[in-house]
């Protein structure tokens, strides 16, 4: 019933020259999305990726098991010392987002272009 | 409490993960015709989900041949909305999700549920049912007139 989720990941380069690794979601983001979401950011190398960004402008639905595997990323990623960021979410997720907590740990970004301008 | 005079829609979801989207389609579809702010829309869709989850999650754990039912009844100037499973019903509310605790490892990353209900709408209670079962959660957004 739910929605597949599909990660794909792509390398960038910010417009002040950092590497920048970006995870882009499609579907979903629910309990099932376990594998799409922290399995990819889990393949990443820990030791040369610095910057993730996290593409949501093709989800449609993200619910609190969702929201959970996110901190579950940023948790990891905090342990890295790799900062995490974020674009594309909808008005109400980035809502969402900012009464659980999560923009102290990850900036978030209207759209890519704002984003990999800041960092 | 608001009192509701109300017409009513009914929707019953097996208590498999997923099918709170039939709920919050429902609920948002409602909610349009009531004249409710896209943004509330959205609110309601968010709050319905989790109250979906939880039921089938805490209140059916999982048990497809039990099933959930969706009360909405739209009043005047609010829409009430009833999760109703076959749980014992809650105890007591959990604490509000800390982000800095799960960061450091001392809560749970997942569990915030109940608050996005209780932060999403404009009345959330939970009422265990008689008997051990039909326990609910009942959720209540109303209408802004002022910002209509």
């Amino acid at each position: 019933m739910q929605s597949e989720t599909k990660a794909h990941m792509e390398q960038l380069t910010s417009p002040a020259g950092h590497p920048v690794t970006v995870l882009r979601f499609e579907g979903d983001i629910a309990s099932t999305s376990k594998d799409a979401v922290l399995g990819t950011y889990q393949a990443l190398p820990k030791a040369t990726v610095r910057s993730v960004l996290l593409d949501f402008s093709k989800v449609d639905y993200i619910n609190s098991s969702g929201i959970a595997l996110v901190i579950q990323m940023l948790i990891e990623a905090s342990n890295s010392d790799q900062k995490v960021y974020a674009f594309g979410l909808s008005p109400h997720f980035t809502k969402v987002f900012t009464m659980v907590g999560i923009t102290k740990y990850a900036g978030l970004f209207a759209t890519q272009a704002e984003a990999l301008a800041a960092l | 409490m608001t009192a509701i005079k109300s017409t009513s829609v009914e929707v019953r979801l097996p208590s498999q993960l997923g099918y709170e989207k039939v709920a919050m389609s429902t609920a948002a579809a409602v909610a349009k015709l009531m004249g409710f702010r896209e943004d509330r829309v959205e609110d309601l869709k968010t709050a319905v989900a989790e109250a979906c989850i939880n039921a089938m999650e805490h209140g059916n754990r999982l048990n497809e041949r039990l099933s959930v039912g969706v009360v909405l009844s739209a009043g005047v100037d609010a829409l009430e909305v009833k999760v109703i499973d076959d749980g014992k019903g809650l105890k007591g509310l959990p604490p509000k999700p800390d982000m800095d605790r799960k960061m450091h490892g001392e809560e749970d990353p997942r569990g915030m549920g109940m608050f996005l209900i209780q932060a999403l709408v404009d009345e959330a209670e939970w009422v265990a049912g008689a008997n051990g079962k039909s326990s609910y959660v009942r959720l209540v957004i109303r209408l802004d007139t002022e910002a209509e």
